[in-house]
């Protein structure tokens, strides 16, 4: 499929809906992104036609459901080119992904073990290593970052040691936009024997991580940022990993005593998936992908870049306006305008059709590292247009004028 | 004046704006003209809760009046905090507890009523009746 930017954003319903008497200009991909029609269609067929549950059933729908839900796995698996297919682990998003890798580590840390975080890291990426640290007593150490939102590498080389048991980073910024070197970071955490778990709720739209030339022991990322839907994600495990961590909910062990010829789902990635999964979520998150992929990411990319360009060019030319995150991007700009509240800015856009996203960002210590109470952040995907970048750069001067 | 006729004449005043914009104009020049609070009183105890910008509010009983003094760091919500402290403050606590505020969907403010919009309104008028609970318990007995 060639780039056709017209016909993309035909596939999307929402877009052409009409937000307090203007056409929308959704720039808030990086909190969540819109469907296309594939995957709304992808949904109402699962239900108007195959639903059943899954792995249990000799008859034809449960059949049908779970080949479609398997199917799902195996896209997942080829496209972010894992080695097995049971080393996709379907959860319910990025958070639950990362709260499922830091429960499988209580058992393996021990005191004085060291864990590290970035710098940059969204609150649901700090809370569960504080908590896992809580119950362990290994240390929390914090990669720095400098003032253009990079993380500074000699830093994190000197903070690795033979303590460090775990790297924990985010591959993209969600309140910056910044792309973390992650092959870099991999390599050299593996050099002292730690894991290295990566948060790719952020990069997965915009990019294409291949898990085996990254050779990232833990990946995870949620559908809904990759235009899926809400309440399905994965977590990529490396099959040692797999095989070490214990499951997180109860549930999987027994299930494995349970008498069905054709699936005792003892193994991976099973022992993970307690209880019935978001079936139709999976089934869906397929959808999404192939979606993508028929665009194509080196046009997605492509096209992202442009858009970030010309928005970066043309949001500073606004008298005071500051953008945060300046280093190697994607197509995220947060900023402020001197003298005005992130919030004011979001209201007055707001009125005038464009959804941003205005506040700390879940990103509370970046904000107090830039020592401001928020940004107003504009996100773009693939279907944004410069159009709507002349639109969010006209509506933050209406908002200025009428602000100062 | 009574709560109920500043809502009156809040509501005459905002009838004549044509659309949103200089509706928010007129709500802006408000939070402008908002006298300032000492900046002692902007401590963490005065802080409301649930907003996406600060907002602090203090009051104070004379002569069974409660004074409401408030400010906010953002332009739009100290506008809004104006208002409030226009339609409440140098009222008696029991009026205020009876006062309804039917009159923010009249001036074209709606939105901001919506509980998860963060921007408080809602927890700011909840605030502002506590303390008028708080002082009219304080007169009771």
């Amino acid at each position: 499929m060639s780039f056709n930017i017209q016909k993309i954003r035909e596939d999307f319903p929402i877009l052409s809906r009409k937000v307090n008497g203007y056409p929308l200009v959704y720039l808030d991909n990086a909190a969540t992104s819109q469907k296309p029609q594939q995957v709304i269609d992808s949904i109402v067929d699962y239900y108007s036609n195959y639903n059943a549950n899954i792995h249990r059933g000799v008859h034809t729908l449960s059949q049908e459901a779970t080949d479609a839900y398997e199917s799902a796995r195996q896209k997942i698996k080829t496209h972010f080119n894992a080695k097995e297919v049971y080393e996709i682990i379907f959860t319910a998003g990025t958070t639950h992904g990362i709260n499922l890798v830091a429960n499988g580590f209580s058992d393996i840390l021990k005191k004085d073990d060291e864990i590290l975080v970035s710098a940059m890291e969204h609150h649901s990426n700090i809370v569960p290593w504080q908590m896992l640290c809580d119950r362990t007593g290994a240390d929390l150490k914090v990669i720095p970052m400098n003032e253009e939102g990079t993380l500074i590498m000699e830093e994190y080389a000197k903070l690795l040691s033979e303590r460090t048991k775990l790297v924990f980073v985010n591959h993209i910024s969600n309140a910056l936009g910044t792309i973390n070197p992650i092959e870099e970071i991999i390599q050299k955490a593996h050099e002292v024997g730690a894991a290295v778990l990566i948060d790719g709720a952020q990069s997965c739209s915009h990019i294409k991580p291949d898990f085996q030339k990254l050779d990232v022991d833990f990946y995870v990322t949620s559908a809904h940022k990759m235009c899926g839907p809400t309440g399905v994600g994965i977590l990529f495990m490396k099959e040692e990993w797999g095989n070490k961590l214990p499951p997180y909910q109860g549930g999987g062990e027994m299930i494995a005593e349970v008498t069905f010829e054709k699936t005792t789902y003892a193994g991976l990635p099973h022992k993970f998936e307690a209880g019935t999964p978001n079936i139709c979520g999976g089934i869906a998150f397929g959808a999404a992908i192939d979606y993508l992929n028929a665009i194509g990411f080196e046009a997605i990319e492509q096209h992202e870049n442009e858009l970030l360009e010309y928005a970066t060019e043309k949001l500073l030319e606004i008298d005071g306006l500051k953008i945060y995150g300046t280093g190697h991007k994607t197509s995220v700009v947060s900023f402020n305008i001197e003298g005005i509240h992130p919030y004011d800015i979001g209201t007055i856009v707001d009125k005038l059709g464009i959804a941003v996203r205005t506040g700390h960002h879940c990103a509370q210590p970046i904000m107090d590292f830039y020592k401001i109470p928020g940004t107003v952040r504009a996100s773009f995907a693939f279907y944004n247009t410069m159009e709507e970048v002349d639109a969010l750069v006209n509506a933050v001067k209406k908002a200025k004028y009428m602000l100062s | 004046m009574t709560i109920e006729a500043i809502q009156e004449e809040l509501i005459d005043e905002f009838s004549i704006f044509e659309d949103w914009m200089q509706r928010y104009e007129y709500m802006i020049d408000l939070g402008k003209s908002l006298p300032l609070i000492d900046d002692d009183l902007k401590n963490d105890d005065k802080l409301i809760k649930g907003c996406q910008s600060k907002v602090w509010l203090n009051s104070e009983l004379k002569d069974g009046k409660i004074i409401f003094t408030a400010d906010s760091d953002a332009i739009i919500t100290k506008g809004i905090i104006a208002i409030l402290v226009r339609v409440f403050s140098n009222q008696k606590p029991q009026e205020i507890l009876d006062a309804n505020t039917d009159f923010i969907d009249e001036i074209g403010l709606k939105e901001h009523l919506s509980p998860t919009r963060a921007n408080g309104l809602v927890s700011m008028i909840k605030q502002m009746k506590m303390y008028a609970l708080a002082y009219q318990t304080q007169i009771n007995n």
